[in-house]
Order: structure tokens, then sequence, then C-alpha cells
């Protein structure tokens, strides 16, 4: 039953969607309940995961394999199987992919209309989620980053706001580029090393004997083709995540989506993004990945300093927030320059608290859009009186977002330029000026939001109901639970660090 | 010479299609005119399944050549032959329907089976021929077949017109390809693919490079009409549009399906034969060595032109010829290596899911575009409320056709963007891959009006049992075979040993 345990995740949603399509439309309620319970089984399933998850294993765990079909391609047949399993790296991003999932579909009670499409829509891009985390082969690690692509482009497209289709058609149409790259780079790995298989590649590429790495052998993979492949990996994963100069959707995105699409994009599918960048860039290709640190790290202070800049001009909470989230990808990147295992924890935890931190001050904004129905910042204010704990949580959740010490924030942008200043000092302190700027665009925005005088219009917002108030106490007790106990996200991932970090030679 | 000894049972498929075109034809002549045509089609759908059986049960068998190797029985053909079969009879179950006595636009209703049936026997003569003249043959049944076709509705301006145009530009086409064969006939003295390729290799080296080329290219672009691909493509958009929609599905897949089946047959059989032993890098095949540049080319530009010309249609059938271009464009890169590994099977896997996928969403066009009276992309808008699973189907055959997981056209075209940079040619899988996401712009616009559109009307829209069935067999076969492209390629690969195309019995 364990060995089956990832499997039984991936395909959970498939329930939901099933009673969903025997569901009569226009019961809202009875539909939005199965959503939301269909969304609760992968979470306890995650949950049974991260018990079973063995610390002290190496490589990957709970893996499930079977046939799937096969692909005869010059003399031989290629064998592409079903596979899924996690290490240290994807555990954490399965279990933050359930968590945000299950929150997403709570703020989805706030959606108006066409309730059943939705929520089918919604479990099939978990189904996506999930899978890019647990695969084991590019084969279904593109399949699943597709899957999770084409609902989004829906659920954009007719549950967002006022420009929804032109948003919805910008992040198709990016994110199709960076699929189409991806495949690029996936088909010419598997022409050159004949295999699909992640950790087959890896053996296959770095092992000195293999004929891919003999210089006399007629099947070495040149240094030039391998810095293209990575270099292609670096844009196609560069869209997802997004960082400057490829990160236009995502502000286009931020503006139109429904909040719980952007709970799910900032949450979950931009750390594909990273993750992607991580697990094959880096894993693939260390060496040059070693020897272009310094252009990543240089696109990562890029990010910093331009998405915090941008952030403190905006007028609408929502764009602060977008230009947030590529300031604070920025660091993920600063985390992998490093190339070391500092810099390297730095960038997952980062991922992981960005992932917290953003779904929640999203969700905040979107709990303040329904009573108020604007989120620029001029016309807000004063909210503090009328709706003390919705402010007050906005507030916690700022300072989540500029790395309060005591929240996961301050432990991912530490450890990142910690590693950052022992490989890079220049470029680790310029990108501290980021830190500085976060704390000055976040406290403007919030604190125009809740305090000063409150205005006629908002003497009677209500405050926080309870089903809102559970996704924010989530957000916040995981937040803070990494703040003070690091080691509940720090362990799992020194194992799979460790046999990381010495292939980079840091 | 015994004509007796021949092993005519080889025949068999071809002699039971010929025979009950012959009968429709008889009794669509002989019954009175008021009476229903329709049982015309089931007639035909059972002579179209026992054919069906036959190729079946051949297939796999060592080849045979009857007749002077003017017919061919070998794996390549089977293949060709399957889809061809399967795609006719799901097309009859379609054009069951649109047939109706109600339909006033097309009269001649006995005419489309049976002509439908001549161009099928046309297609499997171009399938499985080693001469020249016989594969012409085939070609022409099928042109002039489908000639009649496309102008089948004779009160109707745009049928007439497009028919007026497919006559000329397919004449001008033919020529070409004749004028091109002649040059092969001078310098070798023979029709027969076999003796071609041995001679011309011995011609190659005596220097009549120049008149190979010339044939060659004559060949290429007289036969690229066929498959609706660059230089010989501007028929497409106006011919699709004006033809009833059933006879546009034939033209989109099963005639251009045909057209890949003699491009195939004659280049590979003939120019692979033209060989440098001399080369330190051990033999090469010189023509293909030289030539992949060219076909390249013409992929690429198929997949440029029809993909961005396609963004600006707001005519659905105009649409789906660009975008069948497009998809031509796709299916010849394999060709680019003419015969790489995996050839055979990138290319049939990749007809086996356009024929799905196209066929599918031909079925939905024409339900949809008859109930709402106009061929308008808007005619789309709002297709969801009205009829969720249509919608539903209509969006997977689209999302397969721009080649996203999990459907047949994906991992179709994954298997043919392989190819391509196996042998490094990496800038012709840029070219796929860029087209491919800008094809994505107009699919997804049909899919824009199906969802987020309101149409004119809420009403439920009633679609005919027939064209359920057609759009429920393309669904589940764009999908299974999306899901496990094993069906069909461990039948491609268990039955069929496609190198036998090259021996001579």
């Amino acid at each position: 039953m364990i060995e089956k345990l990832l499997t039984l995740i991936l395909l959970s949603p498939l329930l939901g969607i099933l009673v969903l399509a025997f569901t009569p439309r226009y019961r809202a309620g009875t539909v939005k309940l199965i959503g939301i319970l269909a969304t609760l089984i992968p979470l306890l399933l995650s949950f049974v995961m991260y018990v079973q998850f063995d610390l002290n294993a190496e490589g990957m765990q709970l893996v499930h394999r079977a046939d799937w079909f096969q692909i005869p391609i010059q003399d031989s047949v290629v064998k592409i199987a079903y596979e899924v399993g996690v290490d240290g790296l994807s555990m954490p991003m399965v279990l933050l992919a359930s968590v945000i999932a299950t929150l997403g579909a709570v703020a989805s009670i706030a959606i108006q209309k066409r309730w059943k499409e939705y929520f089918i829509l919604y479990l099939i891009m978990e189904i996506g989620l999930l899978g890019v985390f647990m695969s084991l082969n590019l084969f279904m690690f593109f399949i699943f980053f597709e899957l999770a692509l084409i609902p989004m482009f829906f659920l954009i497209a007719i549950w967002g706001y006022l420009d929804r289709e032109k948003a919805a058609m910008k992040f198709l149409i990016y994110n199709g580029v960076g699929s189409g790259i991806l495949l690029i780079t996936f088909v010419a790995l598997f022409i050159k090393t004949g295999s699909l298989n992640m950790a087959e590649i890896m053996t296959r590429l770095s092992d000195p004997m293999s004929p891919f790495n003999l210089p006399d052998s007629p099947y070495l993979i040149s240094e030039g083709l391998r810095t293209g492949l990575f270099l292609a990996l670096l844009i196609a994963f560069g869209i997802k995540m997004p960082f400057v100069p490829l990160h236009t959707w995502m502000l286009k995105s931020y503006q139109e989506s429904p909040i719980p699409m952007i709970m799910i994009s900032s949450g979950v599918m931009i750390k594909m993004g990273a993750y992607g960048l991580i697990r094959l860039g880096v894993g693939f290709f260390p060496q040059q990945a070693v020897e272009l640190a310094q252009w990543i790290g240089v696109l990562g202070l890029v990010s910093i300093l331009y998405g915090a800049v941008l952030a403190l001009v905006q007028k609408d909470l929502k764009m602060v927030l977008a230009y947030s989230s590529v300031s604070h990808m920025g660091i993920v990147l600063l985390g992998i320059a490093s190339m070391n295992a500092t810099g390297f924890q730095g960038a997952i935890f980062q991922m992981v608290s960005h992932g917290l931190v953003a779904a929640l001050l999203i969700f905040m904004v979107g709990v303040i859009y329904e009573r108020t129905k604007t989120t620029v910042i001029s016309e807000l204010g004063g909210l503090a009186k009328s709706a003390p704990f919705i402010s007050g949580v906005l507030l916690t959740a700022a300072l989540a977002s500029l790395g309060l010490p005591g929240m996961s924030g301050f432990i991912s942008e530490f450890q990142a330029f910690l590693g950052l200043f022992r490989a890079e000092p220049v470029l680790a302190a310029i990108g501290t000026l980021g830190i500085i700027l976060t704390a000055v665009y976040m406290l403007r925005a919030v604190l125009a939001t809740t305090f000063g005088p409150t205005p006629e219009k908002w003497q009677d917002v209500v405050d926080a109901r309870p089903v809102e108030v559970i996704p924010m106490a989530v957000l916040l007790g995981f937040v803070i639970l990494i703040g003070i106990y690091p080691a509940v996200l720090g362990d799992v991932v020194q194992g799979t660090l460790q046999n990381l970090v010495p292939r980079i030679g840091g | 010479m015994d004509i007796t000894a021949w092993n005519w049972e080889v025949m068999t498929p071809e002699f039971i299609i010929l025979g009950t075109a012959t009968i429709l034809s008889l009794i669509d002549l002989f019954m009175p005119d008021d009476r229903d045509r329709r049982f015309l089609g089931i007639l035909g759908l059972l002579g179209v399944i026992a054919a069906g059986f036959y190729v079946i049960k051949f297939a796999g068998a060592e080849p045979v050549q009857i007749m002077n190797d003017m017919f061919r029985l070998d794996s390549f053909g089977t293949a060709f032959k399957l889809i061809f079969l399967t795609g006719v009879a799901l097309l009859f179950i379609l054009s069951i329907q649109y047939l109706n006595r109600q339909n006033q636009e097309v009269q001649y209703r006995g005419e489309f089976f049976y002509l439908v049936l001549t161009a099928l026997l046309g297609m499997m003569i171009m399938a499985s021929s080693a001469d020249l003249i016989t594969l012409f043959v085939g070609l022409e049944v099928l042109s002039v077949s489908s000639y009649i076709l496309v102008g089948i509705r004779k009160k109707h301006l745009y049928s007439n017109e497009s028919a007026f145009k497919y006559v000329v530009s397919g004449a001008i086409a033919t020529a070409i390809t004749l004028y091109g064969m002649s040059f092969i006939y001078g310098i070798t003295g023979t029709t027969n693919l076999y003796d071609i390729a041995e001679r011309l290799a011995s011609a190659y080296q005596q220097g009549f490079s120049l008149m190979i080329y010339l044939g060659f290219f004559l060949m290429l672009v007289g036969l690229s009409f066929k498959i609706a691909v660059v230089p010989y493509h501007m028929w497409a958009p106006d011919v699709y549009q004006g033809a009833p929609t059933p006879v546009t599905a034939f033209l989109s897949v099963l005639s251009k399906a045909a057209g890949f089946a003699i491009i195939i047959r004659i280049f590979l059989s003939v120019f692979r034969s033209i060989v440098n032993y001399q080369s330190d890098a051990g033999s090469f095949y010189v023509l293909f060595q030289e030539l992949n540049l060219y076909i390249a080319i013409l992929a690429a530009a198929s997949m440029i032109i029809g993909n961005t010309l396609a963004l600006r249609q707001t005519n659905i059938k105009r649409l789906m010829a660009y975008s069948s271009i497009a998809q031509a464009g796709y299916i010849l890169v394999p060709l680019v290596t003419f015969w790489g590994i995996n050839f055979f099977s990138q290319t049939l896997f990749y007809l086996v899911a356009y024929l799905f996928m196209t066929l599918g969403a031909f079925a939905v066009i024409m339900v949809v575009t008859t109930d709402r009276g106009t061929e308008d992309i808007r005619s789309f808008a709002g297709l969801y409320h009205r009829s969720p699973f249509t919608a539903i189907a209509m969006t997977i055959f689209l999302l397969s056709l721009a080649g996203i997981p999990i459907t047949a056209g994906f991992f179709g075209k994954f298997y043919i963007f392989m190819s391509s940079v196996l042998y490094e040619n990496y800038w012709l899988a840029a070219v796929m891959m860029g087209t491919s996401i800008i094809s994505y712009i107009y699919y997804f616009g049909i899919i824009r009006q199906m969802y987020m559109r309101p149409g004119d009307t809420e009403a439920r829209l009633a679609v005919p049992l027939p064209a359920a069935f057609v759009i429920a067999v393309g669904v589940l076969g764009t999908v299974a075979v999306g899901l496990f492209p094993d069906l069909v390629l461990n039948y491609l690969n268990q039955n069929l040993q496609f190198t036998d195309m090259f021996a001579r019995p």
C-alpha cells in the first residue's frame, strides 16, 4: 500500500472530478463543498507522505513504477515508465502544492458562476501541480507541466476580471514558449543520452567513464551542447519562475486572474520553474551551472531590485504583490547562484516560504476586495478600525514577506544571502538593498491600507468570517512554524542537498 | 504470360471497393429519383468494412507483386490502406446524416457515395503499386473523383467556384508531375520503380544528375498539390471553404494521406538507390544528403505559412485549411531525413492521430455550421452551454491539433520532433516548436468562442446520432492513442515490416 501512496495522492483529485460530474450544476453550495473536500484527500495523504518520509534514506523514496509504453528508437527500444517518487527536494513541494490547493479551494467560495466546471478544472490542475513534483522522468514531467497549464488558461479566461481573456492568452503563449523550449531540451537530452529517466540521465552525464563523457567517444556530449541545453532550461524555467525580463505575463495574470488562481500561480506554479531549474538544470549540468553562476546571480539581482523598485511605485495592492513575487523569486536565483549547500537550502526555503506568504497575502487582498470592491491603495485606508483581524493578519503577512525573524522569510533570506556572501560577496552586498526595499514597499502598501483615518464608506466593513480564518490561520501557522523551527523543513532538505552539492563542488 | 497464374487474391480489397462502387452506381441509376438514397451509404460502408477485413488479413505477409509489378502488396501499402479505409468508413457514417432528404444543397446524393468509393480505389492504388504508370492512374482516379465531389452542390456558388479552381490547379499540378516523371523515364527507359532505382544510380554516375534533379523537383512540386504544402497550397483555403463539409474532411484527411503515400513510395524507392560508396565515412545516400535541405525548407515554409495565415481567418473551414497546410508541414519533417530511423512509424503514427482528430473536428464543424447556417467562427459561440459534450470533444480535438498532452497529436508531434533533433536539424525543430505555439492562438480562439462568448441562442444543440458516433470515435481515438501510443506503435512494428518496401520479390 505504502509504495502506491504517491499514486494515490496524484490520482485522488480524480475522485472529486468524478463525484462533481454527477452533481447538479445549479447547487452551488454542494459543488463548492465537494470541491473543497476533494482537495482534502491529497492533503491528508500528503501528510502521511511526510510522516513516511525517511530522513536518512538516500535518493528517491516511496517510488512507484509501472510500465507505460515503449518507443522504438535506433536499434533499441526505449521504455517509458510511469514512475513517481519524492526526495528531500520534491517532498516539501508536494506538500506545499496540496496545502495551497486546499486553501485555494477554500478561497474559491467567492467564485460567482459556473462552479461545477470551475472545480473540475481546478482539480485537473491540481493533478498537474502534484505530478510535476513527483515525476521521475522527463516525459511525465512535461505532461504534468502542461496539464497544469491548460486548466489554468480556462480558469483565468472564464473566471477572471474584466480583461481576463487577454491575460489568459498572454499566460498561455508565454508559458507555451517556455514549454516549447523545455520540450526541445528534453528531446535533445533523450536523443543524446538514450534515456528519459532523470536519475539515469544524471548518472550518464556525470559518470566520467560513461561514453557521453569520454573525449574520443562518438557519443560524446560536447561542452558547447551542454551549455546550450543548460541555457535552454534556464530560459524555459525562467519564464515560469519568472525572472526579469521574462516576467510580463505574470503581471497581467495577477491583475486579471481570480484570487484563488493567483494563490496557486504564485504559491505553487512559479515554484515549478525554480524546482525544475534546481532539479534538472543544476542536477544535469552542474559544471555549466557553476560556470554561469555569476550570471545567474546577476539575473537574480536584477529581478530583486527591479521588482522591489517597481513595487514601490505601484498604486494597486495586487501589483505590489506581483512585483514583490518577481523580487522574491530573485532571491531563489541568488541562492542557486551561490552554488553551495547553504545557498541551495536558502533557495528551497525561499520557494516554500514565498509560496506560503504570497498565497496568504493574495488571499488577504481577495478578502479585502470582496468587501471593498477595490484594490487601489489610495482608495483603501483605515481598515484597522473596522476590520482589525483582517488588518492584523495582513500586517503579519507583510512582516513575514519582508523577512522578520521568527518567520519563514527570515530563515530563507538569511541562508540564501549567507551562501552568496561566501561565493559572490559583491552581488550579495547589492542584493541586500532589495531586502531593505522590501520592507519599505511592503509597509508602505500595507500601512496605507490599514492605518489612517477610516473613510466613511469603510466604516462598516465586516471582519473575517470563520471560513476565511482557516486559510489565514493555516498559512500563518506554517510560516511561523518554519520560522521558529526550521528543522521541520531543513532536515528533509539536508539529505538531498548532501547528494547534490558535492557534484557542483561547493 | 499466364494471367491466371498471378495471385489475384492479393487484390481482393481493391476488387471489393470497385465492385461496391459499380453496384452503387447501378442502383443509383435505376432507382427512382425521389427515393431516399441513404441506404447506399450503408451498402458502401459494408463494402469498406469487407475490404478492411481482407487488408488486415493480408497484413504482414511477404510482399507480393502481380501484373508485372503494376500491383504490389507490401506492409507500407497495407498500413496506408488501413488508414484510408478507417477514414472512409467514418466519413460514410458522417455523411449519411449530412445527405438527408431535407438538405436541398446536395441533390445528387447517390453520386457522393460511389465517388468517394472510386476515390478510395484510386488512393489504394496509389499506396500499392510499383510502377509510375499505375501510381499515376491511381492519382488521377482520386483527383477526378474529388473534383466532382467538391462541386457536388450544383447550385451553390462557392461550391462551383471551388470545384473550378480545384480542377484548374489540379490539372496544372498533374502536368508538372507528369513532366517530372518523363525526365526519370527518359533517363532510365522504364516506369518500374525498381528498375528505375537500379538504372538511376548508374545514370547519376554518368553525369545525368541535372535530369535527375529536374525530375525530383518537378515531381515534388506536382505532388505537393495533393498534400497541400508549399509551394502548391494556395488552392486549399478556397476549395475547403466551397466544398461540402464531408468533402472538406475527405480532402483534408484522406486525400492528403494518399498524397503522402505516393510521395513516400516514389521518392524512397527511386532516389534511395543513388549511393556513394567512395566516401570515407562509409556509404551514404548522395541525393538524400543533398536534397533534404529543400524538403526541410518546404516543411518549414508550410508550417510558417499555414500557421500564420490561419491567425487571420474567420471562416472555420478556411481556418482548418490553413491548419491542414501546417499539419502537412509537420508530417513532412520525418521525410527530411528520408528513410531515417523510425521514419515509417513516425509518419504513420501522425497520420493516424491526424485522422482521428481532424475527422472528429470536422464532424463537430458540420453539426455546428449546419445548425447555425454560417461557417463563421462565431457560430461556435456559447457551444459549451448548448451542448457541453460536443464542446469538450471539440476542445480535445483542438488541443490535439495544437499538440498538447495527453492527446494523440502531442505524442505524434513529440515523435516527429525526435527525428529532427536526432538528425541535428535543430532549426527545423525550432520552427516546428515556434509555429506550434503560434497555432495555440487560433486553436484557442475557437475554444474561447465555445466557452467564453455568449452565443445568439441558448437552445440545446441536437447532435444527430451518426455524427455523435464519429465524434465519440474521434475522442476515443485521440485520447486512447495519446495515453497509450503503444496501441498504434506496437501494431505497426509487430505486424508490418516496412523495409520490405525496398525488396523486390
